[in-house]
C-alpha cells in the first residue's frame, strides 16, 4: 500500500520545498552576476521563487497534453518553448510586482532602480525553471507509466491462470459422461466385451484429463491421443452417424501445445455438429507445420439451421483465452463455416521444446 | 381401451442413440402389459409415429437433432403421457419437477424406471393432460425460442424466429406469417409472445404480434388508431397500448 501511494505523493512534496534551492540559485545569480546587494537579491529571489513555483505546475499540464512517447519532438519542443517564454514573462512581472510591493520600506528604498537592468536574469531563470519542470514531469510520468505497465502485466498473468483453471474445469463435460455411462449400461447386456472396452476408454480419457494440469505444454501426439479416445467413445454412442478422418503431418506430432487446448473444439464438433444431424457426418482433424507455425484444423459437418445450443461459444472463448494467455498475438483461433461444413483452425508457433 | 380394460399399453421409444433406445426396450421386456409399437430415431419420425400408432405412452429423449423432445411434445399435444429421458440438463430437470412430469436420468436405473412407469400408468388411467409449455419452462432464464415448430398433418415445419414477419391470433390458433407463407398453429398468441424475445417481437394489438425488424413505418389511421406497414407490404392495426409498447422499445434502443 505504502509503495503505491509513495510515488503519487512525492511529486507534490518535492514541489513544496523546491522553491528554496530555486530561490538560492536566483539569489546567487542576482547577487553575483547582477551585482545586487545581498539583501536586495534575497528580497527578490526567494519570494519570486515561492510564488513562481506555483506557475511551474503549468508544466505538468503541458507535459500531459504532449506525452513524450506520442508527440513529435519538434512539436513538443515548440509547445514547451512558447510556454517557457510566457513563463519567463510571468516571472519577470512577478519580480516587478514584488519590488513595487516592498520598496517603500527603509532598507529597500530605491530597489526598483537597483533592480532595473537585472530583469532578464529573472526572465531567463523563469524560462530555465520551466524547462527543468518539464524534464521533471516527464520523468514522473515515465515512472508512472512503467508502474501501470507492470500492473497490467500482473493482471494479464492472473487472468491467464484463471483461464487455465476454468479450462480444466470445463473439460469434464457432464453430458458426455452420463451419455457414455448410459451406453456402457446398454452394452453390458448386448456385448459385455465392448462394454469393458468402453470402460477402459472412458477411464483412460478421465485419467489423462485429470492429469492435464501437470504440464504447461504437451506434444501434439498426446493431445491427439486424447482426442482419438474421445471420438472412439462418441462413436460407440452415435454408431454409424459419427465418422472420423485424420490427416496429421509427422512434424506436427512433436510440436508442443497446452494440454486439453483442442478438447473444447472436438467436443463442439460432436455436440454441435454431428449430434444435430439425423444422418450424422464426419469429423476431420488435420495438423501441419509450415514456416515455424503450426496449423491444426478441426472440421465437421453441421446443420446451419440448428438453433445455437446453450453454452455455445463458452468452449471457443476458453480456447481463445488460453491461446492469448500463452502466446499473445502469436496464436489465433479462426472459426468459419461454409454450407454444411464448420471449421475451427488453431494457429500457434511450432515449438518442439519449451522456450525459456 | 386402456390398462383397466386389460388391453396392452402401446409404447413408443424416441431417442437418436441406438444404445439408449435399447436400454428402455430391455427394461420394458419385463412388462408383458406393455407393447413397444415403434422406435423412432428423431423428432420428425416421432410426430409421424404418434399420429400413426396413437400410442398410450412415450419414452422421449430431450436432446435430439432438428426437433428436441420439447418440440415433439409441443407438436403432439397434451393427450399422450410422456416419460422424458435425459442425460444432464439442469433447466430441463427443473421444468420436469415444476410440472410434475416423469423423467429418467441416463444412465437409466431399474428402480427409477419402475417408479416412473407406475406413475405413467396412473396418469393414463386418470387421463391427466401433459403440460404443453414445458419447452418454455425448460429454457434458461433470458433465453428465448430460436425457432417455432409447426405441424401440418404429419408434416413438421421449422420457422426460424428471425424469418417470422408477424403472428395473428385466430381463436385457439395463431397464424404465423413467414416468407410469404401462412402457418397455423394451435397456440394462444400470449403463450407465443412469452416464448419469443421481447426485444424483437412486440404485441402491437390484441390480435397481432409483430417482428419489429420487419416494420417499415407506423402511420396514423383514423382518429385514434394507427397502422404498421411491414417490409412485405402487409398492413397491421396498432392499438394505443401497442403503439406505446413500440415507442418504449425504440426509446430503450436509443
Amino acid at each position: 500500500m505504502a509503495n503505491e501511494s509513495f510515488p503519487r505523493k512525492l511529486p507534490q512534496l518535492v514541489f513544496r520545498i523546491l522553491w528554496l534551492p530555486m530561490g538560492g540559485l536566483l539569489f546567487v545569480l542576482l547577487n553575483s552576476t547582477g551585482g545586487m546587494r545581498a539583501l536586495d537579491a534575497a528580497v527578490i529571489a526567494y519570494p519570486v521563487c515561492l510564488f513562481g513555483q506555483f506557475t511551474l505546475i503549468a508544466a505538468k499540464y503541458s507535459c500531459k497534453s504532449s506525452p513524450i512517447e506520442r508527440t513529435k519532438t519538434g512539436q513538443m519542443v515548440a509547445t514547451h518553448a512558447i510556454a517557457s517564454l510566457i513563463m519567463g514573462l510571468l516571472w519577470y512581472s512577478l519580480a516587478w510586482t514584488l519590488i513595487y510591493a516592498v520598496s517603500f520600506g527603509q532598507q529597500l528604498q530605491g530597489l526598483d532602480q537597483r533592480f532595473s537592468g537585472r530583469g532578464p536574469i529573472v526572465y531567463v531563470s523563469g524560462v530555465a525553471f520551466y524547462w527543468l519542470s518539464v524534464a521533471y514531469y516527464y520523468v514522473v510520468f515515465a515512472r508512472e507509466n512503467a508502474m501501470k505497465a507492470e500492473a497490467r502485466v500482473m493482471e494479464t498473468t492472473m487472468l491467464a491462470r484463471d483461464a487455465e483453471l476454468k479450462a480444466l474445469k470445463a473439460q469434464l463435460n457432464p453430458h458426455f459422461l452420463f451419455n457414455s455411462l448410459n451406453s456402457i449400461s446398454a452394452l453390458t447386456s448386448i456385448d459385455p466385451g465392448r462394454a469393458r472396452d468402453m470402460c477402459i476408454l472412458l477411464a483412460d480419457f478421465l485419467r489423462i484429463t485429470l492429469r492435464a494440469g501437470e504440464h504447461a505444454v504437451i506434444p501434439f501426439s498426446e493431445e491427439l491421443g486424447l482426442m482419438e479416445r474421445f471420438l472412439s467413445i462418441e462413436k460407440v454412442r452415435f454408431g454409424a452417424r459419427l465418422k472420423t478422418e485424420e490427416d496429421i503431418e509427422e512434424d506436427a506430432r512433436k510440436c508442443l501445445l497446452p494440454p486439453l487446448l483442442l478438447q473444447p473444439l472436438i467436443e463442439n464438433a460432436v455436440a454441435r455438429g454431428i449430434a444435430n444431424l439425423p444422418e450424422g457426418g464426419t469429423v476431420r482433424v488435420a495438423a501441419r507445420c509450415a514456416n515455424g507455425r503450426m496449423f491444426i484444423t478441426i472440421e465437421n459437418s453441421f446443420d446451419p439451421d440448428a438453433p445455437p445450443r446453450r453454452g455455445n461459444g463458452m468452449g471457443l472463448r476458453n480456447v481463445r483465452e488460453r491461446l492469448e494467455a500463452r502466446y499473445g498475438k502469436e496464436a489465433s483461433l479462426r472459426i468459419s463455416s461454409e454450407g454444411e461444413r464448420f471449421e475451427a483452425t488453431v494457429t500457434l508457433p511450432a515449438e518442439t521444446e519449451v522456450p525459456r | 381401451m386402456s390398462a383397466a380394460g386389460g388391453k396392452r399399453l402401446r409404447a413408443l421409444i424416441v431417442d437418436d442413440e441406438e444404445l439408449a433406445r435399447f436400454v428402455v426396450r430391455e427394461m420394458l421386456e419385463a412388462h408383458s402389459e406393455i407393447e413397444v409399437v415403434a422406435e423412432c430415431v428423431n423428432g420428425f419420425e416421432a410426430v409421424k409415429a404418434v399420429a400413426e400408432h396413437k400410442p398410450d405412452l412415450l419414452f422421449l429423449d430431450v436432446q435430439m437433432p432438428k426437433l428436441t423432445g420439447f418440440d415433439v411434445l409441443e407438436l403432439i399435444g397434451t393427450d399422450v403421457p410422456v416419460i422424458f429421458v435425459t442425460a444432464y440438463d439442469e433447466h430441463a430437470m427443473k421444468a420436469f419437477e415444476v410440472h410434475a412430469v416423469d423423467y429418467l436420468l441416463k444412465p437409466v436405473g431399474k428402480e427409477r424406471f419402475e417408479a416412473a412407469l407406475e406413475r405413467a400408468k396412473s396418469r393414463i388411467a386418470t387421463r391427466q393432460p401433459m403440460p404443453a409449455e414445458l419447452g418454455t419452462a425448460a429454457r434458461a432464464p433470458g433465453q428465448f425460442a430460436e425457432r417455432i415448430v409447426v405441424k401440418d398433418g404429419t408434416r413438421v415445419t421449422l420457422i426460424p424466429c428471425n424469418k417470422l414477419d408477424y403472428a395473428e391470433s385466430q381463436d385457439d390458433y395463431v397464424a404465423l406469417v413467414s416468407e410469404g407463407k401462412k402457418h397455423l398453429k394451435q397456440q394462444t398468441i400470449a403463450s407465443l409472445e412469452a416464448s419469443l424475445d421481447p426485444a424483437l417481437f412486440v404485441r402491437i394489438h390484441r390480435s397481432y404480434l409483430v417482428n419489429l425488424e420487419r416494420v417499415v413505418r407506423i402511420e396514423p389511421y383514423g382518429k385514434e388508431s394507427r397502422m404498421a406497414i411491414l417490409a412485405t407490404g402487409a398492413r397491421l392495426p396498432v392499438s394505443k397500448t401497442g403503439y406505446a409498447r413500440v415507442k418504449a422499445l425504440l426509446d430503450e434502443r436509443g
